[in-house]
């Protein structure tokens, strides 16, 4: 059983060091008293004094202790967990790249500028979009683009009265936070029992107070939207456009382009679908789509081709950038790098086989876990986690972690009750996939023959039901070094 | 390329146990006027092939690694120890995902706790988040935050007119949905060096924050004594923007009262990378932890009463309270705090505070060395204070310099006029811990030498 | 599941009380028992004013946060201070200790809109249906 590792302060002392810093050269600059940190007592600076070899102990260590892609399967639903190409940061770590500074001179970073061109037209050629701003940071970043962009279209047109924005009740929680943070207010569409947008709740609520709707396609049940069509009809006929969340990108790519069927603006998830890693966190990248009424509004700068070179240029309307720069460059180099490396066809072959995983998966798992919705899945399921009495989800997953499995997604959506979401990318092998099937099958046995072992579970991990309530209850946000 | 390891034999059974002949089956339910389209995408690369077009596609990027970059404006070419990348990049760290599953990811959880307390303590704040996109969204989020904390009877900032121009835009951008809202830009933007006080006596009792930051855009530190009393006498908080890298050596924003403090944290082992990823460090007092974005990591205990490190307060967040939430982030930039952690860790206190006061003492002995060239003016000499940016007005405009000196592989600084158009003879000089008394001494020559011409 | 029978009720699953010319308000086992351990309350400014349906506060768990809704108008008169060290109160005794503010009600009359314990119980039988 792995042990759990020390704080980085345990391994401080004065004197330590793990850097060397050169020598004054120039004359030395004293920082004026008032100004000058104290060097020990209140207000002095407490970082710790570590040797570098247990600096590179302390966090090789802690790394141990986590699961990730590159050691255990992570079906986690709706966060496409593919394999991370190691080509791309080979690419990501070149030089050239690393070291350009973004206030340079056009003339003098055409490279960086080009890798940005050709990303913005390749999601362009994907999604089925007339333009595309690489700037948002992550999906909620481009979400709030997306709306913010459609506020402005709406406003450019002297229509003050579109307050509402439509929002399926199966929407991940970032789309109703965008929306309030865009100013609209969040307006729920209920689900019909074959998971899709209840259509004629939909076309009751469309009207002239309606700025868009909010649709993610595949949606977080991993279904299709059977009448995608005349719900994007609903939607444009009462003068209200349609935002895609493209969370779920993966299941179409090379199949369909949002585009064509009338998505006015969507965000792509670079960090789900095209590869880049999750980093523990982030960083991701949230670059916007737009069809062509909607693309004057896109955040700038974006870069544009012309005859001397690649420029970086402000669209006629932009909303205003969403963040300083131009977007997170290492993730847009590594989306490229995959890109390019995958073309038209291999793209396409990702999507078909990120679909024939999840339904092959689901299928292995009908008599145990069956899905919530019977038809046909895209690139996700979602089944009930509660097979037994007394057995929650929580406790499934948490036993699938002693399995050497990362739990599927727990408890989303909201409108299935102890929901797991489980999407395998097409990155995960048909073995992979069967060992994970026939792990989830000893599980429901174990539910049904002694439950206990999926209460106390898990129990090969480092620690094991971190208690929440007294983290929210007494938070501690910090260590606070002892000052010496 | 691919990396789909199923076979035609693999997708064959798989097919079969689904009862379908091909796979093209399952994507019935696409429109059929949409379906199948065909991408215009050029062919694919093998592995080989895309290195060396990546290649090629960097060595457009003239100077980028070859020569010395004095330019600054939000984005540091600092020196990264080589723990950092080794440790950032290990696939535990690099491909796991948001820490849900505290079992599984006490790495991830634990690291970025320390993070949290590492910048706490540099900030000499309470708490800090485990991260923002970069420092323009999070000084974005500390405005809404502010509001939010005012409630709707305050719903006016006042915002140093010296912040990073690309700050003050965002800022705009962030506001835009929310009737109401007035950013107030107050101070001065030329060299003279403007007051924190005087931007303090502009808040009122509608006023929600005042943002100041320490350094400013142009590198210059305001004295900050009496402004917090003076914000909080009208009701309003404290929002201080500040380089991390400076406070190794610098009194710390907390000391000053602040109430919210944001920060890019680029120069914390982070490469220029072109503009991103980056990290924007937020942080706030304790007292106000219930309002503040982001995600956050607690410590508490397992069953077995072994402490253990979880995400916490998450009913700030959008998965739980959705359009209630403080704020939409959910994808944050875990990684490059970590990388954060690691470089604060290896430089350690005094590491850090020499890294601080070499850049403190390379830039002031550019700015003198640069004032004596005929024809150049350093405006905040002599007795204004900076950290390690600082203007230079130019004989010639400056995008002429710039471009001369490219020839040396020299950036010597950015083009002001970039951000202010009617500002074609500055240029904003940056000097950091990687510029040594050569590479300072062969800019001053440089500059020298591209005064003289009268014709470019 | 306990079902106090001297209070009213909301849909929301607020409780409201008669306390002399005051009114007590909280939240309903139900609710507690829905929001699992709660670890934080967020309470009116004593003075604050509120008409019937408003939120006033939050009342938090690990995983969810819920709005508290105003049974009636009114002002408000003392918080329960205790919730801020023992927000367990809440879950321990929804009821009594765990009682969350105290108001004037402005409009008495809104009384007679409210449910008694025997509707609010077989409203919350149909909800688990």
């Amino acid at each position: 059983m792995k042990q759990t590792e020390p704080l980085i302060w345990d391994y401080s002392r004065r004197g330590r060091s793990a850097t060397s810093v050169p020598a004054l050269d120039v004359p030395e600059e004293v920082i004026p008293g008032d100004l000058a940190r104290p060097e020990s007592g209140e207000g002095s600076l407490r970082l710790p004094e570590v040797s570098e070899l247990d600096l590179v102990r302390h966090f090789t260590r802690l790394s141990q202790l986590n699961f990730s892609i590159d050691t255990q399967f992570y079906p986690l639903g709706s966060c496409t967990m593919k394999y991370n190409p190691k080509v791309n940061e080979t690419v990501a770590a070149i030089e050239g790249f690393g070291a350009s500074h973004p206030l340079a001179p056009e003339n003098a970073v055409q490279g960086s500028l080009q890798v940005i061109w050709e990303l913005q037209d390749a999601l362009c050629a994907i999604g089925g979009f007339a333009g595309v701003s690489l700037q948002p940071a992550a999906g909620a970043h481009g979400e709030l683009a997306g709306v913010l962009m459609i506020r402005a279209y709406h406003h450019a047109r002297g229509d003050r009265n579109r307050t509402r924005m439509l929002i399926p009740d199966s929407a991940h929680g970032t789309n109703p936070a965008s929306v309030a943070m865009a100013g609209f207010e969040a307006v729920q569409i209920p689900s019909d029992q074959s998971g899709n947008v209840d259509l004629a709740a939909l076309r009751a609520l469309c009207d002239d107070r309606i700025a868009g709707l909010m649709i993610t396609n595949p949606n977080t049940l991993g279904l299709f939207e059977a009448h995608i069509k005349e719900v994007v009809a609903a939607v444009h006929d009462c003068g209200g456009l349609v935002y895609g969340d493209g969370a779920n990108l993966n299941a179409i790519l090379g199949v369909l382009r949002p585009g064509d069927i009338g998505i006015d603006v969507m965000h792509f998830n670079l960090h789900k679908t095209f590869s880049t890693p999750h980093g523990g966190g982030g960083p991701g990248s949230g670059p916007v789509g737009a069809a062509q009424p909607l693309l004057p509004y896109l955040p700038g700068p974006v870069v544009a081709k012309t005859s001397t070179g690649y420029s970086l240029v402000e669209p006629q309307n932009s909303i205003g950038p969403m963040k300083a720069f131009f977007g997170n460059f290492g993730m847009i180099l590594r989306a490229l790098t995959y890109i390019r490396m995958h073309g038209a066809d291999g793209l396409r072959e990702v999507a078909e086989n990120a679909v024939l995983n999840a339904n092959y998966l689901k299928h292995l798992l009908a008599d145990v876990f069956p899905a919530r919705y019977r038809r046909s899945c895209m690139h996700e399921f979602v089944v009930s986690g509660h097979i037994g009495e007394g057995v929650e989800t929580m406790d499934v997953a948490k036993r699938l972690l002693d399995y050497g499995f990362h739990a599927p997604t727990v408890y989303f959506p909201l409108i299935v009750k102890d929901a797991m979401m489980i999407e395998p990318t097409e990155t995960e092998s048909r073995e992979t996939l069967e060992a994970f099937a026939a792990a989830l099958h000893e599980i429901a046995r174990e539910a049904h023959e002694h439950p206990e072992t999926l209460h106390e579970a898990p129990v090969t991990t480092p620690v094991s039901r971190v208690d929440e309530v007294r983290a929210a209850k007494a938070p501690v946000l910090r260590y606070c070094p002892e000052d010496t | 390329m691919s990396y789909i390891p199923n076979t035609v034999d693999d997708r064959a059974v798989m097919l079969s146990a689904l009862g379908l002949s091909d796979v093209r089956e399952l994507f019935d339910i696409i429109p059929s006027s949409a379906r199948y389209p065909r991408l215009q995408l050029p062919p694919p690369l093998s592995e080989l092939e895309a290195l060396e077009k990546f290649a090629l596609d960097a060595a457009k990027n003239r100077n980028s690694a070859s020569g010395p970059c004095f330019a600054g404006g939000g984005a540091y070419d600092h020196f990264i120890p080589a723990v950092v990348p080794y440790l950032a990049s290990r696939g535990e760290f690099a491909t796991s995902y948001t820490p849900y599953q505290p079992e599984v990811s006490q790495g991830t959880l634990q690291s970025m706790f320390e993070y949290q307390s590492m910048v706490a303590d540099l900030l000499g704040m309470e708490v800090v988040n485990a991260s923002h996109y970069d420092g323009a969204t999070a000084l974005a989020e500390a405005v809404l935050m502010s509001l939010r904390v005012a409630r709707s009877n305050r719903q006016r900032v006042v915002c140093s007119a010296s912040v990073h121009p690309m700050y003050h835009k965002v800022m705009q951008t962030y506001v835009q949905g929310m009737d109401g809202i007035t950013i107030d830009f107050v101070g001065d933007q030329t060299a003279a060096a403007g007051s924190a006080m005087e931007l303090a006596a502009k808040a009122d009792e509608k006023t929600a924050c005042v943002v100041i930051p320490y350094p400013d855009f142009f590198g210059r530190i305001p004295d900050l004594s009496g402004v917090a009393e003076a914000v909080h006498a009208k009701g309003a908080l404290l929002v201080i923007q500040v380089n991390p890298i400076m406070l190794g050596a610098f009194r710390s924003p907390g000391s000053y009262g602040a109430d919210i403090v944001v920060a890019e944290g680029q120069p914390l082992g982070i490469p220029l990378s072109f503009g991103g990823p980056y990290l924007g460090i937020f942080a706030c007092r304790e007292s106000l932890v219930r309002r503040m974005p982001g995600r956050l990591v607690g410590e508490s205990v397992d069953r077995q009463g072994r402490r253990s490190y979880v995400l916490t307060l998450s009913t700030r967040e959008q998965h739980i309270r959705r359009e209630k939430a403080t704020s939409n982030i959910c994808t944050n930039q875990g990684l490059m705090a970590l990388r954060a952690a690691i470089y604060l860790a290896a430089l350690g206190r005094q590491g850090l505070k020499r890294v601080a006061e070499l850049c403190y003492s390379r830039a002031h002995y550019a700015a003198r060395r640069i004032a004596e060239i005929p024809g150049y003016a350093v405006p905040v000499l002599p007795s204004g204070r900076f950290f390690n940016e600082f203007l230079v007005r130019t004989p010639r405009p400056a995008a002429e310099i710039i471009e001369q000196l490219q020839s040396e592989n020299i950036l010597p600084g950015i083009d002001m006029s970039r951000f202010f158009p009617d500002r074609k003879n500055e240029l904003l000089v940056c000097v950091t811990e990687k510029q040594d008394r050569q590479r300072i001494d062969a800019l001053v020559s440089a500059l020298a030498n591209a005064a003289g011409r009268v014709n470019s | 599941m306990n079902f106090d029978e001297t209070v009213r009720y909301m849909k929301s699953h607020e409780w409201i009380r008669k306390d002399g010319n005051l009114m007590i308000t909280g939240i309903s086992d139900y609710a507690q028992d829905s929001l699992g351990d709660v670890v934080f309350v967020e309470l009116p400014e004593i003075g604050a004013t509120f008409k019937k349906g408003d939120a006033f506060g939050v009342v938090e768990s690990v995983k969810a946060a819920s709005d508290v809704f105003m049974p009636q108008s009114g002002e408000i008169v003392e918080v329960n201070t205790q919730l801020d060290d023992n927000p367990a109160l809440v879950n321990e005794s929804p009821f009594g200790e765990g009682w969350l503010i105290k108001f004037r009600p402005t409009a008495p009359e809104e009384w007679s809109e409210l449910m008694e314990m025997v509707a609010y119980k077989k409203y919350t039988e149909e909800l688990e249906e």
